[in-house]
Parts: C-alpha cells; structure tokens; sequence
C-alpha cells in the first residue's frame, strides 16, 4: 500500500516510476490487514499529524479510485467498560481535540444508540467521526492501476530484488534484480515489513521488525456492526513495545458481510503457526462487546506481520547514509492508514516540492546506537 | 504408555493423555488407531461423522434398514476386518467431533493438543481438547471441480458426492445420469449408479485412457487395481453405459434444473475442438475431475508439501509415514490420493512406526510385516503416480469457460472477473485474486474454486508464483461463543514451532495462503 502511494503521488509530480515487488500486489501485510484508517487510536504526536493528513487524503481519493476499494468514512467508536478507563479516554480525547481531531463523549446509556447490539453494561465511550476503512488490497491495487493509466508507472511483479547498484561515491544507481540491472537515480524502499532486508542491501540498518497479528473472520452477516469499535485498551496495547501475546478487540463490519475481530499483537519472528490463545482472546472480547455475536461462526483467520520499528514511528524520507536512498516503511500496524501522507511527502521530497509537515521525527537514521544484526528491543 | 483397562471405564475421554491421536475415521485412519492400539497404545480415534468407513466406506445409518450395505461397496470384508478389531479393542472412538485445529508445544511432555467441536451437528455445540504424545493426520481427500457453463443448475453433482448420497442414503440424483470429469472415480461411480438402478447415457472422461497402456510395467505390478477396472468396465457394459474419451461436458442445458449437456471431444490439453458438440439428455450430472488431499490441519502447523502430478500438494512424507514436524504422522490421501488399499497399507506403517516410537523412542525393526508393507505401498504409489499423470487436468480446461462462468458460487465470482484481477490488477496467484475479487473467502473457504482459481490466475512464465498449498487456519467453522470460552493457556514464553526445518525457507515468504479481510 505504501508503495502504490508513493508510486501514484512520484508520478503525478511529473516523475516516472518504476515498481517492484517480490510476489503479487498487496501480497505483503498490506493484504492481511483489516484496512484502519484511525486518528482516534493515536498520541498527539508526529504520527497523529502525519493520520490527520492522511485522513484529508484518503478522502481526496475516494473521489479518484472507484468505489469497489470500500472506501467508508464510518466512524471509530472507542467504549470503556469501567469509570476508570472511561477517564482515560477523557484525557487522551482532550489532548486530541486540541490536535486537531474531532471527537464526542457519548454517556453509557447512549452507546447503543450509535451501536444497538453493544453489550448494556459499558460505561462510556468516544465516537470519531474522521474514522473512515477501506478494503488494503483492492485500494493497493487500483491505486497502482490509476498511476499506471498516467503512463508513468511500470509494474514489474514477481522480480526479487537482490541488490542495490552504487556509484563510485557510494550514491544510489539503481536496483538488481534476476533480469536484469534497473538504473535509477532514485530508490524508495517501501518493503514494510520486510524494509530491513533491503535496508541491508544497500549497506545501511534499520531496524524493521515483524509484530504479528491475527484477524477472525465471521460468516456474513447483515449489518450488526456499524462502526470501527474497539475497547480502550487497543490504544495502551498499540503504544506498548512489548514482545509478549496483547490482544483488544477491534470490531467491525464490512460491506461483503463478515465481520472482522482484531487485534493481537506479538513479537515471534516471521512463524504463521496458529495461536489459539490468541483467537481464544480476540473471541471472547469481541462476544463481550457484543454478545449477539457469540452464535456467529467464525470461518477464517489469518495472520500478518507488522512493520514494527522501536519508537513505533514509520521512517520516512531520505537516508544519510546513502546518497539516492529514500525509506518509506516501518509504519506497524498505520500502513494502510498513513499511505497517502507518505507517498506525498516522499514525492515532494523527489521533486523539490514544499513538504507538508515536519518530517524530523522520521528520520531512518535515527537508530544509532545498535550494532547492525542485533534484534532490539526498546 | 500401554494403558490399563480401568483408562477406558474412567469415561472422560478428554481428561487423559493419549498415546496417539489419529484423526479421521476412513481406511488410513481405522488402519492407523487398530494396529497401534493392538501394540498397547492408547488411540483416540476422532471422526466428523457419527460411523467410522470414511467416504470409501461411507454406509446407511442402521435406521434405514439397509439389508446389504455392502452391496456397493468393494472390499467390504477390508472394512469388516477392521471394524471387528475396533470393536475388539480398547481404541475410544469420538464420533461426530469437528477438528478444527491441532495445535503443538514445543518440547513439551505432552507436545499435541486437537481441538475439536461436538455437537456441531445440532445445537450444543462445546469444545473439547484431546491431548497426546503423537498425531496421526487421515483426513482423506475432497473432490477437484472445474468449472463450465452450467454448472451451478441444480442436478449438477459432484461424482463424489453422487456415489456418497448413494452409499449414505441409497439416493439417486437423478434417472438419467452423465458421469464425467476425469479419474478413475468415474468409472466407480458410473457403475454405482446403474447398479441402482439409474440410466448412464455416457461416461465422459477428459484423459485418453491410452495413458495407462504407455505404462505397462506399473500397470502390471498391481494386477488388483487392473481387475478392479475390469469389474467396472464389465458392469458399465452389462448396463450399456458408453465410456467416452477425450471428451468433455462444455455446457450445460436447462432453465431450472439439468435438462441435458453439450459433450465437446477435447485435445490432448484438454482444449475443446470446435464443431464436435454432441447434445445428451438428462436429467442429472455428476461431474468430478479427481480428488484433493485434505491437508489444512498440516499445512497450518507447516508441514512440507509435494506437488504431485496431477497438480495438487500432498503431504511431503518419509519411509515410516512421518511429515516434515516430529511427532505427525499422516496416511492415505493425505499423503497423495491412492485409493482405500493403499490407505489401509499406510496406516498400518504409520500404526507400527508411531508404536514403535513411542514405546522404544525409534523407528520400528526392520520386521518382515514392515517390508511386504512397504513392497505393496511402493507398488500402489507408482500405480498411483502413473494415474495421476493420465488424468492431470490439461492447460486447455479454461478455454471451457466463457467470463460469465461463476468461478467461485459462495460470492458469485466469475471468470472475468478472475481474469480482469489477473490481467488488469496484478494479481499473479490465487490469494491475490481472493483479495482483489472474493473468489474463495465463503463458506467452503475455496474448497470448490480453489483449484479453478489458481488455474485461471497462474500465467506462463517467471513473472507468476508457482501455486503453493492452501492454508487454512481454520480447518472448520468455530462459534466465537465457542472459541471464547476454551480454557485459557499460557501463551508459550519462546514461540512455537517454528515446525519442521522444510518450513524454514518459507516462513518469512509474504505469501502464506491465508485469507485476507473481507
């Protein structure tokens, strides 16, 4: 997803493109993903900044790809179970508000107005209006055909890359792939989860890695869900670094029918094994949020890999070390969200255009102190 | 560890340990749970379906009064056999229990956890957990569909799925009845459905059967197989039934149900030759184009995989039936489709070689009953390589087809869609198209379209994926109700399994078949 933006924003500033991947499209984490585009889920902070402008973006190419990418501005819905987590929200909302993002408390007994299955005995919660989702896979897809309708982008699937070409001076000239060398002057690594790997060809570190996710998929169903909701504890369980199994349900509804249950989070390598602990969780948190669920079958479930980075910050921009690199991953479990916002910023960056926000906080090279090879941890 | 008799009077089969778990309940299966438990093992034997026989055996519930079961049936006294020393022993069978994961920790005592619903047939449904020293997989095969203008009419059937409502219920799907597809099944199920009474216009099989005669060494090396075809060659005769080669149903006729189909002849790749369309009435077509291995419970622990030659990924297995993961056994169709005899054959390797590993913690000695084992399954496997070979679907299948064709009939996908995600999108290989069209996310989870659409998406050339096995985390639907209320596990402090060193290389592959959000 991340590539297609940056390869749809490069080519309508007049640059022509060239896009490569390892297997088909969205084959990646962008095709095991639910398709968040959230702000209420984030700090007021660089990544907060950088949704919001995603959030002005997404909604600019609705208007371009067509509606088969599920593109629906439905609202997140945050709930707290008790008094106490209710408070918390309050304070993160406020703190949000003054960021620039629209939000409104809404009392217990006012939940089921916006969610009428909602279980009764939540005490509060938030709605997000700027909350929106969109189907990862097919937008990736459609906004790569869109740049390719301009004529200046090529897409070369299935080509490994297997090394990055350098001048004398150590500038970037290219990539190599089995067929053949690609000149550019430019390379944006925009390999998510796997941009480490090609961090490393081209002889620089940055340490990507893979956070693992499932997602439970329902039978279909009318629509019981409306909006985005998940609990309170999402947000401390995104912000948290820890290796170990999280999970806090994130429900929602889509057009086709199933309902989707995320979001577990843990640190295991690239492993697909299943983890019934973690569905066992993801269950029984989302039939806790709504118990009409708990008949409902689930029929699938699989697993993705998050690009994780150890601030939680994607890296966005220009690497130092490596004159003609540019990086555009490391966006954890925002990719979908924050695509358009960094295919912009990496598009104005090529073609000298004025940026549209501070892109300080996500240097690449802002991990120093490691050795190159070494797992961290934060 | 041999189990005392006071075990199986304790009545909680969940609540102990197994010396093996074997799953499915057909040939590979009883086979497998018979022989370890008879060398003092104790077996859980777990089967979806309320009576053990699987779908080779598949019979009337007792209700129905049947007098002679076996009457369609081959080697019914196999079965008895089989069933006699179930009965005899102390194996606990659990009938009507839905697997839908198995589950594996890591050095632990205790490594193997199925997971398994029951109930699931009426309401009441609960989870239950078996929990053993070692599995054995015989979850058997589900039949390949391809495919063709007409052929979500109701009175299409799958050829399979004929002979099984005929086995089950003794119920015909219709009077007069096209067989076609391609396999040696056709043959089984033409003669199934005479011999009950039905009229079979034609057997239309795509392959030339001249495939078997440029192998005649394997072909004489399993004279049993050859005299089962001249049984039902002799009783498609006796019923005037006409075997039609190199042909191909490429349409069918109807407006609410099968009124008759259009028979093409076809090429050597299966394209069809214009201007050879012959229309037959009928009421009713069964139509199958072989069978696939039912392997989702490996795939999702990371089991090594084969392709085999007619296209499918079986189960990549050793000398003593073991998969690529320590501990997992697998047999039968899993391991590549072979028919019942090699299935039994299998399980009793893997009945002997689990025996032996966990009684001496090595594979078993090297006794004469292993060899003339291995003797016969060697034989059955070439014999099977070779059918495989003859009727392994041609590249020209598709050319059936036109873009209104539905592909995928839980979200009525159809070809040009397929072809429009393939051409137009990027996609390069089924799990793409799944994304991009919803071709395989229903209720059958692709079990139908999946071969289809991996045809339709896999191109010529480097630029396309080679078709990798479907995973399935979920091997069944589970109510959240369900999943919510297991017991709750410590998640392992290391993680598990990165499972079998042939998983290795693949692990970090962006491409694991899984489904993606809808």
């Amino acid at each position: 997803m991340v590539g297609a933006a940056c390869a749809y924003y490069a080519a309508r500033s007049g640059l022509s493109v060239t896009v490569i991947d390892r297997g088909p499209v969205a084959g990646g984490t962008t095709g095991a993903g639910e398709g968040n585009l959230l702000v209420s889920d984030k700090e007021p902070g660089p990544e907060l900044e950088l949704a919001l402008l995603s959030t002005r973006l997404w909604r600019e190419l609705s208007d371009v790809l067509p509606p088969r990418v599920e593109y629906e501005a439905k609202g997140g819905l945050v709930v707290a179970s008790g008094e106490a987590s209710l408070m918390v929200l309050r304070d993160l909302a406020a703190r949000q508000e003054r960021a620039g993002v629209k939000n409104q408390e809404v009392a217990g007994d006012g939940l089921r107005d916006l969610e009428p299955h909602l279980s009764p005995d939540l005490a509060g919660g938030f709605h997000y209006p700027q909350d929106a989702q969109v189907q990862p896979a097919l937008a990736a897809a459609h906004l790569l055909r869109a740049g390719r309708d301009s004529g200046r982008v090529l897409l070369r699937l299935g080509e490994d890359v297997t090394g990055v070409l350098k001048g004398v001076s150590g500038d970037v000239r290219g990539v190599r792939t089995a067929s053949g060398d690609l000149r550019a002057p430019w390379v944006v690594n925009a390999a998510g989860t796997w941009g480490g790997r090609l961090a490393h060809l081209a002889g620089v570190d940055l340490p990507v890695l893979p956070r693992r996710g499932f997602v439970l998929v329902t039978e279909p169903l009318p629509r019981v869900v409306r909006h985005k909701v998940y609990t309170a504890d999402y947000v401390a369980d995104v912000a948290s670094g820890s290796a170990a199994l999280q999970t806090s349900a994130v429900v929602e509804g889509t057009p086709a029918g199933p309902v989707l249950i995320g979001a577990s989070r843990e640190r295991v390598g690239f492993d697909r094994t299943l983890s019934v602990e973690a569905l066992r969780r993801l269950a029984a948190q989302a039939t806790r949020l709504f118990p009409v669920l708990s008949r409902v079958r689930a029929i699938r479930t699989y697993a993705g890999f998050r690009p994780y980075l150890p601030d939680h910050l994607p890296a966005i921009g220009p690497d130092p070390r490596v004159p003609g690199l540019l990086h555009a991953c490391g966006h954890e479990g925002a990719g979908i969200g924050l695509a358009p916002a960094t295919g912009m910023i990496i598009a104005r960056i090529l073609s000298g255009g004025e940026l549209p926000m501070d892109v300080a906080p996500f240097r690449p090279d802002r991990f120093k102190q490691a050795s190159p090879g070494t797992p961290r941890t934060p | 560890m041999p189990k005392s008799p006071s075990d199986r009077a304790a009545g909680d089969p969940y609540g102990r340990v197994y010396d093996l778990a074997v799953i499915g309940a057909g040939c590979a299966g009883l086979a497998g749970a018979v022989t370890a438990s008879e060398r003092g093992l104790s077996v859980a034997l777990l089967d979806t379906a309320g009576r053990i026989g699987g779908q080779f055996y598949r019979h009337p519930d007792p209700a129905f009064g049947a007098v002679r079961p076996e009457a369609l049936h081959h080697d019914w006294s196999a079965f008895a056999g089989l069933r006699r020393r179930l009965e005899a022993g102390d194996v606990a069978h659990l009938a009507g229990h839905h697997v839908w994961t198995v589950e594996r920790q890591d050095g632990a005592d205790t490594p193997w956890t199925v997971h398994a619903i029951t109930g699931a047939d009426g309401d009441g449904e609960h989870p239950v957990r078996v929990q053993a020293r070692t599995v054995l997989l015989a979850t058997g095969a589900y039949e390949r569909q391809l495919p063709f203008p007409g052929w979500t009419l109701p009175g299409v059937v799958g050829a399979a799925g004929a002979q099984a409502m005929l086995k089950a219920g003794l119920v015909l799907p219709g009077r007069r009845v096209v067989v076609a597809g391609s396999g040696p099944l056709l043959l089984a199920v033409a003669a199934s459905l005479a011999t009950a009474g039905a009229r079979v216009p034609a057997v239309v099989e795509a392959a030339g059967y001249l495939g078997y005669a440029r192998r005649p060494a394997v072909l004489a090396a399993d004279p049993q197989k050859l005299a089962e075809a001249v049984v039902h060659g002799a009783a498609l005769l006796g019923h005037g039934v006409r075997l039609r080669t190199r042909s191909a149903v490429t349409q069918v006729h109807g407006t609410d149900r099968v009124e008759a189909v259009t028979v093409s002849r076809v090429d050597r790749d299966w394209r069809p030759v214009r201007g050879t369309g012959r229309r037959i009435a009928c009421d009713a077509l069964a139509v199958g184009h072989g069978l696939v291995p039912q392997i989702e419970l490996a795939t999702s622990l990371g089991c090594a995989t084969r392709r085999t030659k007619d296209g499918t990924h079986a189960l990549a297995l050793d000398a003593f039936q073991r998969t690529s993961v320590p501990g997992l056994w697998a047999a039968g169709e899993t391991g590549g489709i072979g028919g019942a005899q090699l299935a039994r054959v299998e399980g009793e390797i893997a009945g002997i070689a689990v025996a032996a590993q966990v009684r001496d913690g090595a594979a078993p000695a090297r006794d004469g009953r292993v060899r003339e084992l291995r003797r016969r399954r060697e034989r059955m496997r070439a014999f099977a390589g070779a059918m495989a070979a003859v009727h392994a679907p041609g590249k020209g299948w598709a050319e059936w087809l036109d873009d209104a064709t539905e592909v995928c009939r839980c979200e009525e996908v159809t070809v040009g869609a397929v072809r429009e995600a393939v051409d137009a999108y990027g996609a390069r290989d089924a799990r793409t198209v799944k994304l991009l069209t919803r071709a395989g996310m229903g209720w059958c989870q692709g079990r139908t379209c999946g071969a289809a659409v991996a045809c339709l998406a896999a191109g010529e050339g480097p630029l396309f994926l080679p078709p990798s096995p479907e995973r399935r985390p979920l091997a069944g639907p589970v109510p959240l109700g369900v999943l919510g209320s297991l017991d709750p596990s410590e998640p392992s402090a290391a993680p598990a399994a990165p499972a079998g060193p042939a998983e290795q290389p693949d692990t970090d592959r962006p491409d694991g078949n899984s489904g993606p959000r809808d």
